[in-house]
């Protein structure tokens, strides 16, 4: 029916996306925060935006609910236009990071505050209310005063609060950054299951890469107001587009190689690689490199596996890994993890298989 | 921990200020106001009610009672509808223009009450400003004598005087209420003018209520308006006092007066400020 009125909905619907982030451009005054960001957010998604502080993502979210207007672009959802649209009248509703709760009004007016604004029938209000509360479980707070809630408790009527409206996108900004470090993995899992209840698409903005990976099906990777990749988390882990993505996703060896004949060396390491010859860097995560046992086999660049030689700089222990620093020559330090080796020191001999090494790019430095 | 020293050089000099200027001086009037005024215009030192008695009897005084009331209580309805707007526009809509207009909002209290009153006197007199631009425009053909010497000219007066007064506190409390719960509001749905009636009114209450008290509080006092552009129309319960005090030369009558007034702003101040208290959520 949508597509009737709109050629770019049928292209939309083939793709499933509910959310169309096109060519956004904004700057607060001469500064850009951001460079052109599109974007594609699925129905029922849980899509991730990573990024450090700064990179703007805070800013892409204030877009999309409609606190920011963008100097180009368009975003889209549903076959509709929204950009323009004033964000009382936008079907997407805000998790804020410092939870922004009503403080003149009970938790149970909180939560109303929604559906009352939009003049849901009286008779409705209470029972929706009572169930958006009693999914967070927070029922028995319905008619506390704010104040008297801790930030946990706060956090979870912020959530009821959005919920309750049923928005097609529920956008959240670092809801968990306040919290401490127990709760926080506890509020992860039961935000997790509580989007799958709901089938409501998430945006979640976070700066905590672990956080990004435990929940989303997606993630964004914010760079300085440019996305660096958007994947699952399994494929940005597995294989990062860029040597920023590599590195601010989980840890990484960086190995700025010369390719030769298939062949690439990177100070006294060398490892079958494909691709063209030139200069090219490889991501190896720590935990693809082990100790090699048995010295007979001779390094040799043509195997499937790689050999090579460093003595031991530091070991931090990490109950079922231990990352390991090796000092190789020309000052390159590799991080293996590797899990119960005891104590290690002096010269050891490593290996890893010549696949594991992962060509990226070297992003543009911002 | 402060030392004993210390906290007793803290607290002597206000403790004595309040004693030689405010305390004393109320005890000194609260004798007055039972004392009484012989034929021979001497003051009488015994024992009476009479002031009290006659204040009650005699309707004048209760009649002008009322109008300062009225008049304190249009005045703050007046600083309330400018002042209110303004401090709104000013805290979420002037940005770049916000401390510029801050400092003239501020800059009117600098010049002289007297000033400002005589002011009002040139504008609103039958020779005035108002009058003779009136006449230039061919809008009225002869003066119009009542907006000078009138209630209405002592409200217009004590508007434009305690206007900053009601402005500044409302001001302060929209400057505490975070935006983002403004923006919460707008995201869960609420319109512009919703948001206002349901989040931003009942955040600034506390600072309304401030500000409205501070212009009738200070209006129901004033004895300068009155007698500059109040003519016999516009007297106020504080002109009496001063007459009372000077050429009447009845002290005792004039500070029970006083001392009745003291306890209508008194029971006036404590009421507000325990709802402003119920209001301001922590």
């Amino acid at each position: 029916m949508i597509a009737a009125r709109d050629p770019l909905a049928a292209s939309s619907a083939e793709s499933e996306s509910l959310l169309s982030i096109r060519q956004v451009i904004k700057r607060y005054g001469k500064r850009p925060v951001l460079r052109g960001i599109s974007l594609e957010v699925a129905s029922g998604e849980f899509l991730t935006i990573l990024g450090e502080s700064g990179s703007g993502k805070t800013t892409l979210l204030r877009l999309i609910a409609g606190f920011e207007e963008l100097d180009s672009g368009e975003i889209w959802m549903g076959g509709e236009r929204i950009d323009r649209i004033p964000a009382h009248r936008r079907e997407v509703n805000t998790v804020f990071q410092s939870y922004a709760i009503f403080p003149h009004l009970s938790v149970f007016e909180n939560v109303a505050y929604g559906l009352r604004a939009k003049n849901t029938a009286k008779g409705e209000i209470p029972e929706r209310v009572t169930q958006a509360l009693a999914m967070v479980k927070m029922g028995e707070f319905a008619q506390a005063a704010p104040s008297r809630l801790s930030g946990g408790q706060q956090q979870r009527v912020a959530l009821a609060r959005a919920l309750v409206n049923r928005p097609r996108v529920l956008l959240l900004d670092e809801p968990l950054s306040a919290l401490d470090a127990n709760l926080r993995r506890q509020m992860q899992v039961e935000l997790k299951s509580l989007q799958r209840e709901v089938g409501i698409t998430f945006i979640f903005v976070t700066h905590d890469q672990e956080e990004a990976m435990a929940l989303s099906d997606r993630v964004a990777l914010l760079r300085a107001g440019v996305l660096e990749q958007v994947a699952p988390p399994r494929e940005i882990y597995g294989e990062p587009a860029t040597a920023y993505a590599a590195q601010f996703i989980g840890q990484t060896n960086l190995l700025r190689a010369q390719v030769r004949d298939g062949v690439a060396t990177a100070g006294t390491i060398a490892w079958r690689a494909s691709g063209g010859s030139g200069e090219a860097t490889y991501s190896l995560r720590p935990e693809c490199i082990r100790l090699a046992h048995g010295s007979v086999t001779p390094a040799s660049p043509d195997a499937s596996v790689a050999r090579f030689r460093g003595s031991v700089r530091n070991q931090s222990f990490g109950g079922a890994t231990d990352l390991v620093e090796v000092d190789c020559d020309n000052s390159l330090v590799i991080r293996v993890r590797i899990p119960n080796p005891g104590v290690l020191s002096g010269e050891h001999e490593f290996e890893f298989n010549a696949g594991d090494a992962t060509l990226v790019r070297e992003g543009e430095d911002a | 921990m402060y030392s004993r020293t210390y906290k007793t050089a803290v607290t002597i000099p206000p403790l004595f200020w309040v004693t030689i200027f405010l305390l004393i001086p109320y005890a000194i009037l609260f004798c007055y106001s039972f004392w009484s005024v012989s034929s021979m215009q001497v003051i009488v030192h015994t024992w009476t009610v009479q002031n009290y008695v006659q204040l009650v009897r005699s309707p004048i005084y209760l009649q002008v009672l009322f109008r300062s009331m009225r008049i304190a209580a249009s005045v703050t309805l007046c600083a309330l509808l400018l002042g209110y707007p303004l401090a709104y526009y000013l805290s979420f809509h002037a940005a770049k223009r916000k401390d510029l207009l801050y400092q003239l909002v501020i800059i009117p209290l600098w010049a002289s009450y007297l000033v400002r009153g005589y002011a009002w006197k040139t504008i609103l007199g039958s020779d005035g400003v108002l009058n003779g631009l009136l006449q230039y425009l061919h809008i009225t053909n002869r003066p119009m004598e009542f907006l000078l010497y009138s209630p209405f000219a002592v409200i217009i007066t004590l508007t434009h005087i305690y206007t900053p007064f009601t402005l500044l506190p409302i001001y302060a409390s929209l400057e505490h209420i975070p935006r983002n719960l403004v923006e919460a509001s707008h995201d869960l749905g609420a319109s512009p003018w919703s948001t206002f009636r349901r989040v931003i009114l009942p955040l600034s209450l506390p600072g309304l209520l401030a500000g409205a008290t501070f212009a009738f509080v200070l209006t129901l006092g004033d004895f300068l308006a009155p007698l500059l552009v109040g003519g016999p129309s516009g007297i106020m319960i504080s002109n009496i006092v001063v007459s009372l005090f000077g050429a009447a030369y009845n002290w005792p009558l004039g500070a029970a007066i006083s001392f009745c007034m003291m306890l209508l702003v008194i029971t006036l101040l404590f009421a507000t400020e325990r709802l402003e208290k119920r209001l301001t959520i922590s």
